[in-house]
């Protein structure tokens, strides 16, 4: 029978099939960081359980971190506590541990696929909704809860029922100024919030080959905004070349074996999808999001929709733009901007940065405007520096931040204050997500570029000619 | 972790009829600090219940003595966003042992499940039906049977059937885990792990 990528994973990793419940499915990689583990931990040991793969575990610091002065004790107590508990916890249970100040740590899901923990055709998950960012690489990957993290490090397996099956085709190319966060942004609004619920995506097409890993990452991390449980994308050359050499990815013969399997990871010609959406790449322009869940997102040059144009209730809608304090019909372009936010697993690998830094090259940021420039990992800031991104920015009246998930959720000091408008490159827009009131505009590192030097929302295009771009 | 088994759960309901309720506002991420499973019902709900100087919001379902029970009625696609389960222990901790909405976000689903709150999806008819119910008198009583998988409206004896997987349902119904289970499939997962292509 014919299958999808996504069958050919899941059946390699399907240990049992419960009749009348999920399938008992085996986890190759398991992440975990300091919020959603502790009390996993506490779990398995009122359990007197053990952890059945210690090397299939990687434990990385993020969510509570502070993104400056790194080398000072973290003052919040309760920060404080769970980074311990982190590392306490990965000692006692012989995990690899990356904490704060560790050459290794960054963002959870910056730094899988920087040290070849994300492979190919691999089950990857997390406790964190944002792992479906290894779906680039041709992995199911996906956010669990903290039952299941208990689960996985007990038994190195959870338990799901096996989800529909959607595929995305973008055909043609993007047009200039519009970045992969564009087009998630824009199969986010076309699909809303719950549009894929149910499903694992698989992205295919044109725009998605031409794609880099960077730009695949940031598509897959945002099919959890539709709902969907993963994305994946096949790999391809792209991906090898990317995984090649990295510290985890194997070496040699079993490099070889590895690659004899993932060759085979294609959806076969004549596999069937639950459901299929098409949509022409030439269409898409630089997004925005005006409202408070991710699906509210439209073509800059728009004007924010009335309640009837969009699904769902028009309390819910009128809630969400006065949340904003926006109004239907209103032009983006020209709102206020207060603070930008350039990082995240979603953009805040050195291609968001390249892209970040080609717009605002020779221009100065606003001064209305307070920007945290937040590297992914070490590596990517490591690399801003070499590459000489570093002095753009400080020229342009910039500083760059330490890593850290930082205020994609603002569970350290990064938090955007009450009534103040972000334009963000992160994740979720939701109402306080990005501090108590914060109200936050989702867009690409380009559109966070224009909008940091100019005050306000701006269309990058009108800023920089095509040829500028990297 | 274990929970309390669910059977024939019959109580008022505290009708939320937002949609998209995502679990940023269920449980918002600062109070996700805690090392331990400890006053999460406390900041269910935390910014839409509180005004910034901790009084409460007097237009908060929660805060208003009219309504109350063990089941929250929420809108279309409840639970979306974070994977955080501290939202579903939110909802347990606070007293709720069901959700009710016409459809729920996957991970905030299974979150639920595992920790012993069932959720119970219904056609969005029967959850408009449920809310004027509830509206037109709070002290209407819903009874979720769990073993015959049904919602009933018990003033009118109008019932709707949900789903639920078998292998769940008795997981509920005997507070069982999932950890249990697995960990009875030990020597199974070791075996299969050794064939493993990565
Ligand atoms: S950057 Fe945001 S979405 Fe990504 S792992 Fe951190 S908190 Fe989660």
């Amino acid at each position: 029978m014919s299958k999808t990528l996504f069958d050919k994973v899941w059946d390699k990793h399907v240990v049992r099939k419960i009749e009348g419940g999920p399938d008992v499915l085996f986890i190759d990689r398991h992440l975990i960081h300091e919020v959603t583990s502790p009390v996993a931990f506490l779990g398995l040991k009122s359990r007197g359980a053990t952890v059945l793969y210690p090397n299939r575990t990687f434990a990385t610091a993020d969510h509570n971190t502070p993104t400056i002065n790194q080398h000072l004790p973290v003052s919040d107590p309760l920060s404080a506590n769970q980074l311990k508990a982190l590392e306490t916890n990965s000692a006692e249970y012989g995990i690899s541990h990356w904490g704060l100040g560790h050459q290794k740590n960054g963002i959870v899901h910056v730094v899988g696929p920087e040290y070849g923990i994300t492979q190919p055709g691999s089950t990857i998950v997390c406790g964190d909704s944002h792992t479906s960012t290894h779906g680039a690489f041709g992995a199911i990957a996906f956010g669990i809860g903290t039952s299941e993290v208990e689960m996985v490090l007990a038994a190195q397996c959870i338990m799901q029922q096996k989800p529909k099956s959607m595929r995305i085709n973008i055909t043609g190319s993007l047009g200039y100024g519009v970045t992969p966060k564009d087009v998630a942004l824009f199969i986010i609004s076309k699909l809303t919030t719950s549009g894929a619920t149910g499903y694992f995506v698989e992205y295919a097409g044109e725009v998605f080959e031409k794609m880099s890993m960077e730009g695949r990452m940031t598509v897959c991390n945002l099919s959890i905004e539709m709902g969907a449980r993963g994305g994946m994308i096949a790999p391809d050359q792209t991906t090898y070349e990317y995984v090649a050499g990295r510290e985890f990815t194997p070496k040699a013969e079993a490099w070889d074996k590895a690659m004899a399997y993932w060759l085979t990871l294609k959806t076969d010609a004549d596999a069937v999808f639950d459901k299929e959406y098409t949509f022409d790449g030439s269409s898409i322009e630089p997004m925005i999001t005006y409202g408070t869940n991710p699906g509210m997102g439209m073509g800059i040059s728009n004007a924010i929709p009335d309640a009837e144009q969009v699904e769902g209730g028009v309390a819910t809608y009128e809630k969400s733009l006065n949340y904003m304090g926006f109004h239907e019909g209103d032009s983006m372009i020209g709102k206020p901007v207060d603070y930008v936010f350039v990082g995240s697993c979603t953009n805040g690998r050195i291609e968001d940065f390249r892209a970040f830094t080609s717009l605002i090259k020779g221009k100065h940021k606003a001064d209305n405007v307070t920007a945290w420039l937040v590297p992914g990992s070490h590596i990517v800031e490591a690399q801003i520096k070499e590459e000489g991104l570093l002095d753009i920015l400080t020229e342009a009246g910039f500083t760059l931040r330490q890593p850290g998930c930082s205020a994609c959720l603002a569970m350290n000091d990064d938090k955007v204050p009450a009534g103040k408008y972000a334009v963000s490159t992160s994740n979720r827009n939701f109402e306080g997500r990005q501090g108590p009131g914060a109200r936050t505009m989702l867009a690409s590192p380009l559109v966070a570029a224009a909008a940091a030097i100019t005050g306000k929302v701006t269309d990058p295009r009108t800023l920089l000619q095509e040829k500028e771009l990297v | 972790m274990a929970y309390d088994k669910f059977n024939i759960l019959t109580s008022t309901a505290v009708p939320l009829p937002i949609e998209n309720v995502d679990t940023d506002q269920i449980i918002p991420a600062r109070f996700l600090k805690a090392t331990e499973r400890v006053g999460f019902g406390d900041n269910l709900f935390r910014d839409w219940r509180y005004n910034h100087d901790n009084t409460p919001k007097a237009d908060f379902v929660l805060n208003d003595p009219t309504y109350s029970g063990k089941i929250l009625v929420g809108g279309k696609n409840f639970g979306s966003g974070s994977s955080r389960e501290h939202a579903a222990w939110a909802v347990y901790d606070y007293g709720f042992r069901c959700v009710v909405s016409s459809f729920f976000a996957d991970i905030f689903k299974n979150n639920c499940l595992n920790i012993g709150v069932l959720p119970v999806q219904v056609s969005a008819e029967f959850l408009e039906k449920i809310y004027a119910a509830i509206f037109a008198d709070p002290s209407t009583q819903l009874e979720i049977n769990l073993p015959e998988q049904t919602i009933t409206l018990l003033p009118t004896g109008e019932k709707e059937s949900f789903d639920i997987s078998v292998y769940k349902k008795d997981n509920m119904t005997n507070g069982f885990d999932d950890i249990d289970y697995l960990q009875s499939m030990k020597t199974e997962i070791e075996e299969f792990a050794t064939h493993l292509p990565l």
